[in-house]
């Protein structure tokens, strides 16, 4: 579909001409990896490797929610985007444009997370797992792209911001991205299967690591995915751009 | 054929009605004028028309089809509000984006040199001037070669050369059998290039006429004065309001008014004569009051 690759053409070009915006998003992974990472599992190369791989998962939870919530809504409240609504189009390419430009920034932020992970740590993975561990990325990030996108639809810039910083927290550490896998306190192994960003870090465990995933976080991955899914659907065609009243 | 169409449109912000039952048809080949102050409701048409936004009740229509509908934009030209460029795109990038949506697009260099752009192709929007960004957007409008173009208050804010610049440019297009909507706060500007025009106020139809019919309503004055007692009847008074003492006179020869005035027996102190805003003439001549045109 090249007018869906038209749009992600443009939302990277717009991204690029500001390049802070690029080093900010690689940067946040970068650190959480630099803190929390290396000092303390940095030695053990299976607490490394889950925690590379939670790293990653947060960082795409973050990049994605954001890239989102806040880009969509920040884009809303533009002239340009009434524009935009006039041209001959529908929905399809636009949407679909700003997730492969999303997707595309969601791997360059986590280039830096690799190398902190290659070069300051002892994890390691196999070919065959990092690719695995990339699949695992693009279906991991789908619930919160939707969720962002839905997010950025209905809200407008400031309360979308909010939210996103409202709602990654309990996800991520809900979610258990801040433990190992089978060290978390226990009411967090008791609402982690139920969150999107456990069954996202199952998939990726299991991609770099010989983790099983549970039927229950992944089953609850596909129930967040779809509910997102609806809730962005149903936010974009409630949309009319701005909203005043 | 029927190009654009509103059929008893309603459109309300929360409290505001921002359109009551509006009505507006624009045949190919028209040119029309959209005429009315600030808040009158011509953004909102204009977005209900192009498929911005959606009716609260009435149907909308453009090209045969619901505008919300893309197929229905096909043939559609907008221009995007001068502020509202992306500015970290160039000039040329803007283009060629808008251009990826048409089946035929106007070739770049062509459309850019058409509008007095070809320098600054590969300049950023965001550091053009304001007569630049307002011809770049002019200029976004006729990318797809479109049957139908809708300018909302084109020329805002640009000096008088670039303004004639860009009503030479919509003429052309219109004279090659195009269709315009142009949305405006200027008579001058409706008057220049609309043979018809629609007059909007407070989100209702004032007048649908003749640039002529319009000009002559506009050219209503108000004539004040201060009065004790009853006045004369008076020639080409269309409108009378009383507030205590004063009396403001609406009508289309203050001259005769004054003249007829003066030479009554009446005795009047205070005398005032100024023009009406389009606004004032309008809903005097529609409020429903004795005395009318």
């Amino acid at each position: 579909m090249p007018l869906t690759l038209v749009h992600a053409r443009y939302q990277l070009l717009e991204t690029i001409r500001v390049p802070i915006a690029v080093v900010g998003s690689a940067f946040f992974p970068a650190a959480a990896m630099l803190f929390f990472v290396v000092p303390f599992a940095g030695d053990d190369a299976v607490a490394a490797t889950y925690a590379t791989a939670s790293m990653v998962v947060f960082s795409i939870m973050v990049s994605s929610l954001f890239t989102f919530g806040v880009g969509v809504a920040d884009d809303r409240s533009q002239p340009w985007d009434g524009f935009t609504r006039t041209l001959p189009a529908g929905p399809g390419p636009r949407f679909a444009g700003r997730i492969l430009a999303g997707m595309a920034m969601t791997l360059v932020s986590l280039v830096p997370v690799l190398l902190v992970a290659a070069l300051l740590t002892a994890a390691t993975v196999s070919a065959t797992g990092l690719l695995l561990g990339l699949c695992a990325v693009f279906v991991g990030a789908l619930p919160f792209t939707l969720m962002g996108l839905a997010i950025g639809y209905a809200l407008p810039l400031k309360a979308a911001l909010v939210v996103c910083q409202v709602v990654f927290f309990p996800l991520a550490v809900g979610g258990g991205l801040m433990s190992s896998p089978d060290e978390a306190p226990r009411f967090i192994e008791v609402i982690a299967p139920y969150l999107p960003t456990r069954g996202a870090v199952e998939l990726m465990w299991a991609a770099v690591g010989d983790y099983p995933p549970q039927a229950r976080s992944l089953l609850m991955l596909a129930v967040w995915t779809l509910a997102a899914a609806a809730a962005a659907l149903s936010a974009y065609r409630r949309d009319e751009g701005r909203r005043f009243r | 054929m029927i190009l654009a169409a509103a059929v008893e449109v309603s459109r309300s912000y929360g409290d505001v009605r921002a359109l009551d039952r509006v009505s507006i048809r624009v045949e190919e080949g028209e040119l029309v004028g959209l005429l009315g102050p600030n808040g009158a409701g011509k953004s909102t048409l204009i977005n209900l028309l192009t498929g911005v936004r959606r009716p609260d009740s009435g149907r909308v229509e453009l090209c045969g089809g619901d505008p919300r509908d893309p197929r229905s934009r096909r043939a559609l030209g907008v221009t995007p509000q001068e502020t509202g460029l992306p500015a970290t795109l160039k000039v040329g990038e803007v283009v060629d984006f808008v251009a990826a949506h048409h089946p035929d697009p106007v070739p770049r260099a062509e459309l850019l040199d058409r509008f007095g752009l070809a320098d600054l192709a590969r300049r950023q929007t965001g550091g053009l001037s304001g007569g630049q960004k307002r011809r770049l957007a002019i200029a976004l409008a006729f990318v797809g070669r479109p049957r139908i173009v809708v300018l909302d208050e084109p020329t805002t804010g640009l000096d008088v050369e670039a303004r004639r610049g860009l009503w030479d440019a919509i003429e052309a297009f219109h004279a090659a059998g195009g269709t315009v909507l142009l949305s405006s706060h200027y008579l001058e500007e409706i008057e220049a290039l609309a043979r018809r025009v629609v007059v909007l106020g407070g989100g209702r139809v004032l007048a649908d006429d003749t640039v002529a019919a319009v000009r002559d309503v506009v050219g209503v004055r108000r004539v004040s004065v201060t009065v004790s007692g009853v006045l004369p009847d008076l020639p080409g008074v269309v409108a009378v309001e009383r507030d205590g003492d004063r009396a403001h006179l609406l009508t289309t020869d203050a001259d005769a008014l004054v003249r007829a005035l003066v030479t009554s027996t009446v005795d009047f102190r205070q005398l005032e004569v100024r023009p009406t805003s389009l606004e004032e003439a309008f809903l005097a001549l529609t409020r429903p009051v004795p005395a009318t045109a």
